[in-house]
């Protein structure tokens, strides 16, 4: 079975060989790097890793730069895809629990979730205002009650990843995913995972774009 | 306030040989084909109307008194504000469009670069 990584990554050239040799040290050596138009050397980093990588000439958001990645992994022949970030808040240790999960359970994806265990650190304002927020919309935008509604560490079969076309080029992608994944009654579950915060991410400005792609998205065909 | 020859007012003239104006923008607009037939019918329709309203602002009168609104010039104000709303929303959903079309070009372009290296 072919399981490949695929990160979007936009100006992580501090992290993101840190990342990679993380994953190759867990045993995994197919990863996929799409460098987001970057204005650093995150191309460069990555491309010494040992990461196979993938430029996009413009900058078109994290969500474009997933799909990018996800087509480059199918047409290597991909069977599992595990999105993973290029920033160091997930843990390698955690992809293959969350593969092996997926299997055993005969699932067609697996989300990621910070909720499901205490090894996480979140600060207690978002733990006790920012996530219940924003799994009641997420709720509202997908008809899933998640514990974790703005996670990127996902594991899709390759089914699913051909079903699930995300065309949300910034972060409504993620709620796309999920409202897909509902859409096309693909199996899925959460999967705790572990993970660090080394900034903020995104305040109340980043949810309100996140709403106005989304019912935007409506409109076009 | 100047009336010419006693029956306009500068500001009708005005805005009366703008809408000309832009009638026959329009008309060349479509000619080089960069609008279509729908576009050029709504487009005319609508500098048409300001062409008689511009002369006859009485016109608008009728149709406020029809629709209730009251005074014309409050009608055409409204109507104007309605356009204004759709042709905006509907330029940022072209925008929006246009932007996914771009990720997509710019997906083609990775892609065919990252094969043509593999071979």
């Amino acid at each position: 079975m072919t399981i490949w990584i695929v990160i979007p990554a936009y100006n992580e050239e501090k992290q993101i060989g840190r990342v990679i040799a993380g994953l190759f040290e867990h045993g995994w050596h197919n990863v996929v790097v799409v460098d987001d138009n970057s204005s650093d050397n995150t191309i460069v980093v990555a491309r010494k890793s040992g990461a196979l990588v993938v430029h996009h000439v413009l900058n078109r958001g994290q969500g474009a730069a997933l799909r990018t990645g996800d087509e480059l992994a199918l047409a290597m022949g991909a069977d599992v895809i595990v999105h993973f970030d290029g920033d160091e808040q997930f843990d390698p240790g955690d992809v293959k629990g969350a593969v092996d999960y997926l299997q055993e359970k005969g699932l067609g994806a697996v989300l990621g979730s910070k909720m499901l265990d205490n090894r996480s650190q979140i600060p207690w304002l978002k733990k006790l205002l920012i996530i219940p927020i924003s799994r009641v919309i997420n709720l509202m935008l997908t008809a899933a009650w998640l514990s974790d509604a703005h996670n990127g560490f996902r594991v899709l079969t390759r089914a699913t990843a051909e079903k699930i076309i995300i065309t949300q080029d910034g972060m409504a992608h993620n709620s796309e995913i999920i409202g897909k994944i509902k859409k096309n009654g693909i199996k899925f579950a959460e999967f705790p995972v572990k993970v660090v915060y080394n900034e903020y991410g995104q305040g109340v400005g980043g949810g309100v774009k996140i709403l106005r792609d989304w019912i935007l998205s409506v409109f076009i065909r | 306030m100047y009336k010419i020859r006693g029956f306009m007012y500068l500001i009708q003239i005005l805005l009366a040989l703008f809408a000309l104006f832009a009638l026959l923008k329009t008309k060349q607009k479509f000619s080089l084909g960069d609008i279509g037939r729908r576009d050029l019918l709504v487009w005319v329709l609508l500098w048409v109307a300001v062409i008689v309203v511009a002369i006859a602002p009485n016109s608008a009168a009728v149709f406020a008194k029809m629709t209730g609104v009251g005074r014309g010039a409050d009608l055409v104000v409204y109507l104007a504000l309605a356009l204004l709303f759709y042709l905006f929303f509907r330029m940022t959903v072209r925008i929006e469009k246009m932007k996914r079309e771009i990720t997509v070009l710019t997906r083609e372009i990775s892609l065919k670069e990252k094969n043509s290296e593999s071979k």
